[in-house]
């Protein structure tokens, strides 16, 4: 008898043992990813200025959020950013893999060094690429000093032009990523197709074009999601590259979230910043994951 | 001898397909272009750090006067000792030194939690299935991809009240809270592939959940558990943005540290000393990447390409 309900104490624990080592983690993401979400979310319907308050102003944060020149500052930074580095990653990435996948000589070398920047940090990319581009000590002094007196290149401290040195910067440390995940694409490809349309007389530009291009589809997509959800993400780098500056020229959502909640004591219209991002972000990825998911569940 | 018999079966998820190159023939100058296209873009990528490792042994007046591009005609580690340990950061002379103590304060533990939770939920989430559990981790999975501007306002009350804030313990419960996504996703997929047999075998044979993990699952889990370490180390040594808004002085990470460095530094701007710093602060994830980079390559894949 006794022994019966250990072994039924046994069985039943070995049933709830998963779930019970699963659980330490699963709380810690549902309190502090999803809990906190609706938090922001609530605090976003709120007065909160430089404490969080607990008085409802309903959409009020989002009308002031919408009114604000400085909100709108950011989101054509952001648009024009996100599309230009999305569009440059993936131009670069494309051709370095699939020039890099004509049996190159010397490929071990080219591969490692294309990827190396994504192992460093945005605060250090910043810190390289601020002091290159600044005119008076960078790139622009030593063209002079080479004899170009006539050379001239001082985006970063021009309002009209530094978001495209955010985006320089930027297709800098990640383009060799896309590389890579193009380079997997490629070799995932049977070239057995290749070798048959080659036969068959195609040239080399309607080759990728016709067929290893729409083979490429996954990558593409996946490469766009990665980078549009990097794009919206970025903060450090424009934090160390340019500080949001000059003026307000280069700031973006994630820096405007920070300031106005942290230094100018608008937490209300900052969760409600957030709030924007997050729907934003989540409007890109939930379809993926979902889609991704499933495939995986078949 | 275990461990080699197992290891033999598993399919590895993100093995290197077989030479699968799509080359086509090409003309001679072609070729040519091709090469000098690949080189030109190596040169891309190299130059900023070429140009920030040159200039950190000048003497400042030689960069400020001088070509960026040219070699240093007085070699000097002085901007390096300096950035290391006397370099004015905010108030205080400290040099990076504090900050790259309070990083691997930080990183250390963090990296390990969450990387051995994610082993832990990845066998959960494969060998023990229960119902709703792709749910369970697709709620896991898009955590991963939260823009974190969300959560900071929360974490930093959580953390006042938990009594951790400005602290490093509280930096490290908070990476470990937003890396577990990632560290859970690439154990998952490495264990998909594991053939469950193989585990109901051992069930059969009374072996428990703790056994079945210990005895079967870690002995082949190396090489998924060096890409979640990898990825983990680079993520969270280079993040800045929970550093800049939940650590304090004791506390404050390298990122935050250089970047103060850069930015606080009144009067002259020693730009040696900065760059000396900045090499700093990547020298421990470059060093990874030097030494295991096939791997981190794999975590990033893994990251990405496959959900």
């Amino acid at each position: 008898m006794a022994t019966a309900t250990e072994a039924d104490f046994r069985t039943r624990l070995q049933d709830w043992l998963p779930k019970l080592v699963l659980s330490p983690s699963l709380a810690a993401i549902l309190v502090f990813v999803y809990g906190f979400i609706a938090y922001s979310i609530y605090l976003s319907f709120t007065d909160s200025k430089m404490m969080p308050s607990t008085d409802w102003v309903g959409w009020e944060n989002y009308g002031t959020l919408w009114g604000l020149s400085h909100w709108h500052t950011a989101l054509v930074n952001l648009a024009i950013f996100a599309s230009l580095y999305i569009v440059a990653c993936t131009v670069i990435g494309l051709v370095l893999a699939i020039f890099l996948d004509q049996k190159i000589r010397g490929e071990g070398m080219l591969r490692p060094i294309y990827l190396y920047p994504m192992a460093l940090s945005f605060i250090v990319t910043g810190t390289a690429w601020k002091w290159f581009l600044d005119p008076g000590i960078g790139l622009e002094h030593t063209m002079h000093l080479w004899g170009w007196e006539s050379f001239s290149f001082g985006w970063i401290k021009d309002r009209d032009m530094a978001i495209y040195t955010v985006v320089i910067a930027a297709v800098w440390q990640t383009s060799g990523f896309v590389m890579a995940m193009f380079l997997a694409g490629l070799r995932g490809i049977d070239n057995e197709i290749l070798k048959a349309a080659q036969i068959d007389g195609a040239s080399n530009w309607n080759l990728y074009r016709r067929i290893v291009i729409p083979l490429l589809r996954p990558a593409f997509l996946s490469a766009f999601v990665i980078l549009s959800h990097l794009a919206i993400k970025s903060y450090d780098l424009v934090i160390a590259l340019t500080g949001g500056g000059p003026g307000r020229a280069t700031e973006l959502p994630a820096t405007f979230m920070y300031s106005y909640t942290f230094t100018r004591n608008q937490m209300g219209v900052g969760a409600a910043s957030a709030v924007i991002m997050l729907m934003t972000i989540a409007a890109i990825m939930v379809p993926y994951l979902y889609a991704e998911l499933k495939e995986r569940e078949r | 001898m275990s461990t080699i018999s197992q290891e033999a079966v598993v399919v590895r998820p993100a093995a290197p397909v077989p030479s699968q190159d799509t080359a086509v023939r090409t003309s001679r100058v072609a070729r040519t272009f091709i090469y000098l296209v690949l080189l030109l873009f190596a040169l891309f990528y190299l130059l900023p750090f070429a140009i920030m490792v040159i200039n950190s042994v000048k003497p400042l007046s030689e960069i400020t006067g001088g070509n960026m591009l040219a070699l240093p005609q007085d070699w000097t580690i002085a901007p390096w000792l300096s950035a290391w340990s006397t370099a004015q950061i905010g108030v205080e002379p400290t040099g990076l030194r504090p900050y790259f103590l309070n990083s691997i304060l930080m990183v250390v533990p963090a990296v390990a939690i969450s990387t051995i939770l994610g082993a832990l939920n990845g066998y959960v989430l494969t060998k023990w299935r229960f119902r709703g559990d792709t749910i369970l981790f697709g709620l896991m999975l898009f955590a991963c991809f939260i823009p974190f501007q969300i959560v900071l306002i929360p974490m930093a009350r959580m953390l006042g009240l938990m009594g951790l804030a400005g602290s490093t313990p509280g930096l490290i419960l908070v990476h470990v809270v937003y890396g577990l996504g990632f560290t859970t996703l690439y154990f998952r997929n490495y264990y998909a592939a594991f053939p469950t047999e193989l585990v109901r075998a051992a069930m059969m044979d009374g072996a428990g959940f703790f056994r079945i993990f210990w005895r079967i699952m870690l002995p082949v889990s190396g090489p998924i558990a060096v890409v979640s370490v990898i990825w983990q180390f680079t993520n969270i040594w280079n993040d800045f943005l929970f550093g800049a808004s939940f650590a304090d002085l004791d506390s404050m990470p390298m990122t935050v540290g250089l970047n103060n460095l850069v930015n606080s530094s009144t009067g002259v701007k020693e730009y040696n000393v900065h760059f000396a710093g900045a090499i700093l602060a990547a020298l421990p994830t470059l060093l990874v990447y030097i030494v295991a980079g096939r791997y981190f390559v794999r975590g990033l894949m893994a990251g990405s390409v496959k959900g």
